[in-house]
């Protein structure tokens, strides 16, 4: 470990707000990124079931 | 050996053969992703030695020579799944193409963004017009263009075909990135990582950040192909495969 202490490592050497700024907003992006696929798969699977009831109404 | 590789080609242009082998694929990704990026940021976080003139602000390059590395190499198979698209008129290459370019676009921002703050205590400026900054803000716009094209068409195969021509153009953007450093006096240091020389930096340093570059190409396969397959979903859902597969999980 480099750093002796949680809050030093929290501390970075002064340089803690740049540091956490670029690795907090590059997470939340990534995570996004993950996200959005997913949720786009579950809407494709609740527009197919909404069209099959439609046509099980029909026949 | 070329026979293989031909059929594997055809193959590969099948959607529904796309779709089952993506499938298989994506947990052995998704899993070397999360450990190598786990791994690899622990390790460049809190073990690897601060820079002596930088202090740990150096720090931020495990995730901005990634991210600028992937934004460069997104462009280029862009482009080359947006040319097969093109000659050979795939399919799936024109959804892959498609799927790459919001992916390159959210690395080509994180690359920018990240070195906007490690410049800051750096530099002292958040942003220079630097030939390599303003090179990378130019692939920016060229992810954006794209994306606009691929939504600007009713027909698929147009948005395809325009997406392609931009992204085949856009490459000379690419040499012009890696080399920026070397034509123009810049503020930007040289590559971290050559093909023909050692790392200056020490191992300790540059070992977490070669872990990190691999875990990034590991997380952009995961999302590409999760991105393809909704594409093949969305496209494909008249054929009876698809109606099947997704009302089996609705």
């Amino acid at each position: 470990m480099y750093f002796e202490s949680f809050s030093e490592f929290l501390n970075m050497g002064g340089h803690g707000l740049y540091v956490w700024m670029a690795y907090g907003l590059s997470a939340v992006l990534l995570a996004i990124n993950v996200v959005l696929p997913i949720m786009h798969k579950g809407q494709l699977v609740k527009e197919q079931a909404r069209k099959l009831r439609r046509e099980q109404k029909t026949s | 050996m070329w026979k293989t590789f031909v059929a594997w080609f055809h193959r590969m242009g099948s959607p529904k053969w796309f779709y089952e082998i993506t499938g298989r694929w994506i947990p052995w990704f998704a899993a070397a992703a999360v450990l190598l990026i786990t791994v690899g940021t622990t390790w460049g976080l809190a073990f690897a030695p601060a820079d002596y003139q930088q202090g740990n602000s150096f720090r931020i390059i495990y995730i901005h020579v990634p991210a600028a590395i992937l934004a460069q190499s997104i462009f280029f198979a862009m482009a080359i799944a947006g040319g097969i698209g093109l000659i050979w008129k795939m399919k799936v290459a024109d959804m892959v193409a498609k799927s790459c370019a919001p992916i390159g676009a959210t690395m080509t921002f994180i690359a920018l963004f990240t070195g906007a703050v490690w410049g800051k205590p750096t530099w002292g400026a958040w942003w220079v017009w630097d030939a390599r900054l303003t090179s990378m803000l130019i692939l920016l716009f060229l992810y954006f263009g794209v994306i606009a094209l691929q939504s600007a068409f009713d027909s698929k195969q147009s948005a395809a075909r325009a997406s392609a021509i931009l992204s085949l153009v856009g490459v000379v953007n690419i040499p012009i990135i890696k080399y920026s450093v070397d034509w123009w006096n810049t503020l930007h240091q040289p590559a971290t990582f050559k093909l023909t020389e050692k790392p200056a930096m020490p191992p300790e340093m540059w070992m977490p950040l070669l872990v990190m570059v691999i875990g990034f190409y590991c997380f952009f396969a995961v999302v590409l192909m999760m991105r393809t397959r909704n594409e093949i979903l969305e496209r494909e859902k008249r054929t009876q495969w698809v109606q099947g597969l997704l009302s089996e999980k609705g």
